[in-house]
């Protein structure tokens, strides 16, 4: 066909990313779309009058059919046109924009944390299998996992806002007024998140580890003249990343649904507040535009996932399967 | 002085001795063959002499290497193994770092033991040196075929350029032509090299074309050694002269009532092919797989018909067409006068015929007693009475030997040889006419195949029985079979009796198979 | 048999120990708690631990330990009731993927994908603006999420066990898909979905915290962990213990839980370490 399979393995999955988008947003619509409720109405107050009322309607484009209404939806999506919340007569856009600004760097934050202390911890315990280390990273891995992250966010405020003042205890200066202690205000909520994450890593790490350590490549590299260690650090790190790499897919996506969370312990303008006020005031429209994106970030990450696979094993690039 | 010396060694895990007592000593370039079944302590015994027993063995006892104890330092032992020793094993899929290409996995060993300056250099040198082409250095494990991974191995453990390579059933992964070949290829390289070789193996036959001396394992210990032709001429140990009198397969006599040739047939398979399609709906992921090919053949009642081919050539996937475990997709069958294309069998259809398959450890669901096992094809005949039931189970089971009193265990609490007489009751428990064996004897021990060969020749007689044999070993079909069909690449190529298609083979394919068999023992 | 076991597996035998007390201590709160959980006395309230009250008490003057056993209670209840919606629906949809393949195989995967773009706080998100907040929309939302999870679990299982000759020996002798399914494939990985189970009950615990920690789950006068650590939210400062105290409890449940899936695993079936557990990163 002179198709590549890699290239065919990519459109694949960038077609099943689209199609699973696509479903997703029908779901999120019908759901929004089929609540019992009129939200010109809503807007408006009960003692609105019909012909207010319609004219918001017509306004809003409520008036027109469903698939109508969906299909506008999803068009104006693709030119980055959100549309416009119904409570704050803004571009729901901008909203959105305006709180990623705190969601996403956090997120980042996090991800990194969870791995710059995850995957060392998880190696360093499997190269020490049984030995005291690896009980002792396990023990503390065992406790990381089970600390709620938005819990452990009140400690660290305890901690290191309350008693040491070294970091504030919450709220946000936007990034264009201080940007150093735009993300001062994000160590603490960054460094909350990252704990239970970097305890699963250190965990699946050490287990997919382990896991490699006992096949027969290992042996061969052994056999080949190195030591137990050099073998696991030479050929089992890069196989063992394998399994981990899907975790991290799913972190990532898990993360910027935990900002939600976690952003209520430090008074965080973020996109979770934003979609709060929006359900409390019954502005479909921002909460519909503020769901679709968290989705979108969540299969975005897993198709990245799927991308990165194809390139770290070579089984992958050939099959394209 | 020898350039291995094991003293008195025993390895134990727990409580269980798996190697006891073991005192063996190899000399410079000798090729050594050990010899045993699984579980025998052997491959233990080869890695015992590379210090890369698991942990969690105990040792007690010596080993030697050129006179010095094997050093207790892991790195130490680690430069000993990389420079002075190759290693060879089983499975190259797994034993190769499928993330690495093969070049780059032997470069690291040419750099681990530090013999080369010129590394690309040797790379090609030990390539060529295998039979590999240089290209193939770019290829990751899976791209290359079963053969060429286990070359990529051998060209490995060559690259320190060992005193002493250990290869651990190097061949029993492979193909039977490939077999003979890689075992060639190790053969030369050890005279080429004079290296010292030790050879461990299952398979007797192999052995004794490879060795200089023999040893023989039995549950950990070491029964008898000695220069190969002596120890199989005229062993001592019984044990020796069962595995020698096992790996001689003698052809069964068959009445010649059983064998004229106006037979009605039961079997006929019409033009039957099978294509698999890679994952359907996006186009273009690859031509579709032509498994099988426009296969004819006839199957007359009473008869036992071989299939044999390299692994891939779509024997399996005939047999399970024809006994109802996939859809044929062109051509048809007819069984008995009906005719099915394998998806479409009616139950009494299904109860006529059997499959015995490979594995004996994965044919029993391990949660089922044996009597819910073999009792499931009944089902195939309707409601029948418990009492029926309890008959025709107690019927098959003392068919093949074992006890109605089993019938109530579980599948863990049986041996590989009996696992398979058990999946031999289940086959006949629905009384059926044709009896599909795939592989019947390839997965057991050595010493046992040739009961089980009795077994189903006992059988066939008793019941009047029809077997199709799949197989790819030569010497079992020489000894069962009353018809060889060759199959290469989805297409049957060649047809005859054993003794004619063995003695003349027409057909490059039957004629390399017949060249890959190894001679018989003494 | 619970002494063998202590023996062979200890860490199992400490998780389920652990963890059945923290359940019983639940369970017994529906008929007895050491005070009535609305009896609120503002003269009593913030009292440090003591006789009267072992944990103090919190800013209506509950008392801690009843609030405690009561919060464990729902916290257990709806990370059960999560885990029993994601085996219900999810393992028969793993299990039919398996065992008719094809254009099914292709739907449930699509299924489960769709469904992992929807983390368990956008789906309670969502069911709280259709139908407002409460403890049975987190135990839905638990659930849905719990539903991917299983029927991944499942399919992978059974994946492997249908490449055993004992299932074509099962479909030779005409047995139906179905039959095949819940008579081979099932029991054969049910140890598999007893450890998965006790991987989504800890995260389901941690995930009700979650949601009625930003005032998703479950409403006063109900109680749960999370709600109490909503209500210590202004006053952690001034008054650490009111959040130490149900945060200690979500832990040490979380750990409990985890320990005996971990002990489960090993005891049960070496081979499970190999048949890729999903560890849920929510």
């Amino acid at each position: 066909m002179g198709v590549s399979p890699m290239t065919l393995f990519l459109l694949r999955r960038i077609a099943g990313f689209a199609v699973t988008l696509f479903v997703a947003a029908l779901i999120i619509f019908l759901l929004l779309d089929l609540l019992p409720g009129d939200p010109a109405r809503f807007i408006l107050g009960i003692n609105a009058t019909p012909e207010a009322v319609a004219a918001l309607r017509a306004q809003m484009g409520l008036d027109a059919p469903a698939h109508e209404r969906f299909l506008n939806w999803i068009g104006g999506m693709l030119r980055g046109d959100f549309g416009i919340s119904s409570t704050q007569r803004l571009a729901v856009s901008e909203l959105i924009a305006e709180r990623m600004a705190v969601t996403l760097p956090l997120t980042m934050i996090a991800m990194v944390v969870s791995v710059v202390v995850g995957l060392p911890i998880g190696i360093l315990a499997a190269m020490r299998r049984g030995k005291a280390t690896d009980t002792a990273l396990m023990v503390l891995a065992q406790t990381g996992v089970a600390v709620p992250n938005f819990w452990f966010g009140m400690l660290l405020t305890l901690v290191f806002a309350v008693t040491l003042r070294w970091l504030p205890t919450g709220g946000f200066i936007p990034w264009d007024e201080d940007a150093g202690a735009a993300l001062r205000g994000l160590v603490l909520p960054g460094l909350a998140l990252a704990l239970p994450q970097a305890s699963i890593l250190a965990r699946v790490m050490r287990t997919a580890l382990v896991d490699v350590a006992e096949q027969d490549f290992i042996r061969t590299a052994r056999a080949k003249g190195m030591t137990k260690s050099e073998a696991i650090w030479r050929h089992g790190v890069r196989n063992a990343l394998l399994p981990v790499l899907t975790i991290l897919g799913l972190q990532f996506a898990y993360l910027i649904a935990g900002t939600i969370i976690v952003e209520n312990v430090f008074y965080l303008p973020g996109l979770g507040r934003l979609i709060f006020t929006a359900i409390s005031e019954r502005d479909l429209v921002l909460v519909r535009g503020a769901t679709i994106v968290l989705v979108v970030a969540t299969t975005a990450t897993m198709l990245l996932v799927d991308l990165c696979y194809g390139l770290v094993d070579p089984r992958l690039r050939r099959q394209g399967a | 002085m020898a350039l291995v010396d094991i003293r008195d060694l025993t390895i134990t895990f727990g409580q269980h001795e798996a190697v006891s007592g073991l005192s063996l000593r190899i000399e410079r370039g000798e090729r050594f063959g050990i010899i045993g079944e699984s579980g025998s302590g052997k491959s233990l015994t080869a890695l015992a002499i590379a210090g890369l027993l698991p942990e969690s063995a105990a040792v007690s006892g010596q080993v030697l290497f050129e006179g010095t104890v094997l050093p207790d330092d892991e790195r130490d032992m680690t430069r000993l193994r990389g420079r002075h020793i190759g290693m060879v094993f089983q499975e190259p899929m797994t034993a190769l770092n499928p993330l690495m290409t093969i070049g780059e996995q032997i470069e690291e060993a040419i750099r681990l033991s530090e013999t080369s300056e010129i590394v690309p250099l040797a790379v090609s040198a030990l390539l060529d040196e295998v039979g590999l082409a240089p290209g193939l250095a770019a290829r990751y494990p899976h791209q290359l075929s079963g053969g060429q991974r286990q070359r990529a191995m051998i060209a490995m453990a060559l690259a320190s350029k060992p005193e002493l390579m250990i290869a651990d059933e190097p061949t029993s992964a492979l193909d039977v032509i490939t077999q003979r070949t890689v075992l060639d290829l190790i053969s030369t390289i050890c005279r080429r090299r004079h290296m010292t070789l030790i050879f461990i193996s299952h398979d007797i036959r192999a052995v004794a074309a490879l060795c200089t001396r023999i040893g023989v394992m039995r549950a950990g210990e070491l029964v008898e050694q000695g220069v190969t032709g002596d120890v199989l001429r005229a062993p001592v140990a019984d044990y020796t002269r069962e595995l020698v009198a096992a790996s001689r397969m003698e052809r069964r006599l068959r009445s010649s009532a059983s064998l004229n040739d106006d037979r009605a047939a039961l079997l006929r398979v019409e033009g039957v092919g099978r294509i698999y399609r890679q994952s359907g709906i996006w186009p273009g992921c690859g031509a579709p797989v032509r498994a099988v090919d426009q296969v004819e053949l006839t199957i007359g009642t009473g008869e036992c018909v071989a299939l044999v081919g390299p692994s891939g050539c779509g024997k399996t996937t005939l047999a399970r067409i024809i006994v109802g475990l996939d859809k044929a997709s062109d051509g048809r069958m007819v069984f008995d006068g009906t005719a099915y294309d394998g998806s479409n069998l009616p139950p009494l259809l299904r109860a006529n015929m059997s499959l015995v398959f490979q594995d004996p450890f994965s044919s029993f669901d391990p949660r089922m007693t044996i009597a819910q096992s073999l009792g499931e094809p009944l089902h195939l005949l309707g409601r029948i009475s418990g009492e029926e039931r309890e008959a025709r189970l107690r019927e098959a089971i003392e068919a093949v030997g074992l006890k109605a009193a089993m019938l109530a265990r579980y599948p863990h609490e049986f041996s590989g040889g009996q696992r398979q007489r058990l999946a031999i009751a289940r086959a006949l428990v629905t009384r059926p006419r044709l009896v599909v064996l795939d592989e019947p004897v390839s997965a057991l021990d050595v010493s046992v195949r040739g009961d089980i060969l009795a077994l189903l020749a006992r059988l066939q007689a008793e019941h009047g029985l029809t077997y199709l044999i799949i197989s790819h070993d030569l010497d079992m079909v020489a000894a069962m079979a009353d018809r060889v069909l060759v199959m290469e690449k989805g297409r049957i190529v060649e047809e005859g009796t054993p003794e004619t298609l063995f003695a003349h083979p027409e057909h490059p394919l039957t004629k390399a198979l017949m060249a890959a068999r190894l001679p018989e023992v003494a | 048999m619970m002494r063998k076991l202590a023996r062979q597996h200890p860490s199992l035998a400490i998780g389920l120990l652990a963890a059945g007390i923290f359940a019983l201590l639940g369970l017994v709160s529906l008929w007895w708690t050491p005070y009535p959980i609305d009896q609120i006395a503002i003269s009593r309230r913030f009292l440090g631990p003591g006789w009267a009250h072992w944990l103090g008490t919190d800013h209506l003057g509950r008392d801690m330990l009843s609030l405690v056993m009561s919060g464990m209670l729902t916290s257990f209840v709806v990370a059960s009731l999560g885990v029993l919606i994601g085996v219900g629906i999810g393992v028969p949809l793993g299990l039919a993927a398996v065992a008719w393949g094809g254009a099914v195989e292709w739907l449930v995967l699509r299924f489960s994908d769709l469904t992992f773009a929807f983390p368990a706080v956008i789906v309670a998100i969502l069911i709280a603006t259709l139908a407002g907040p409460g403890a049975t929309n987190a135990t839905i939302a638990i659930g849905i999420f719990n539903i991917p999870v299983f029927a991944r679990v499942a399919r992978g299982g059974a994946l492997a066990i249908a490449t055993q000759d004992y299932v074509a020996a099962a479909r030779l002798a005409g047995l139906g898909r179905a039959t095949i399914a819940a008579r081979h494939l099932l029991p054969n990985i049910m140890s598999l979905l007893i450890v998965q189970g006790t991987i989504q009950l800890s995260l389901g615990i941690l995930a009700e915290a979650g949601l009625s920690y930003i005032g998703l789950g479950t409403q006063p006068p109900a109680t749960s962990l999370g709600l109490m650590l909503r209500d210590a939210q202004s006053l952690f400062l001034i008054h650490p213990s009111l959040s130490l105290i149900p945060g200690l409890t979500i832990v040490l449940v979380v750990i409990a839980l985890n320990i005996a899936g971990d002990g489960l695993r090993d005891a049960m079936d070496p081979r499970l370490r190999h048949q890729g557990l999903s560890h849920g990163a929510g």
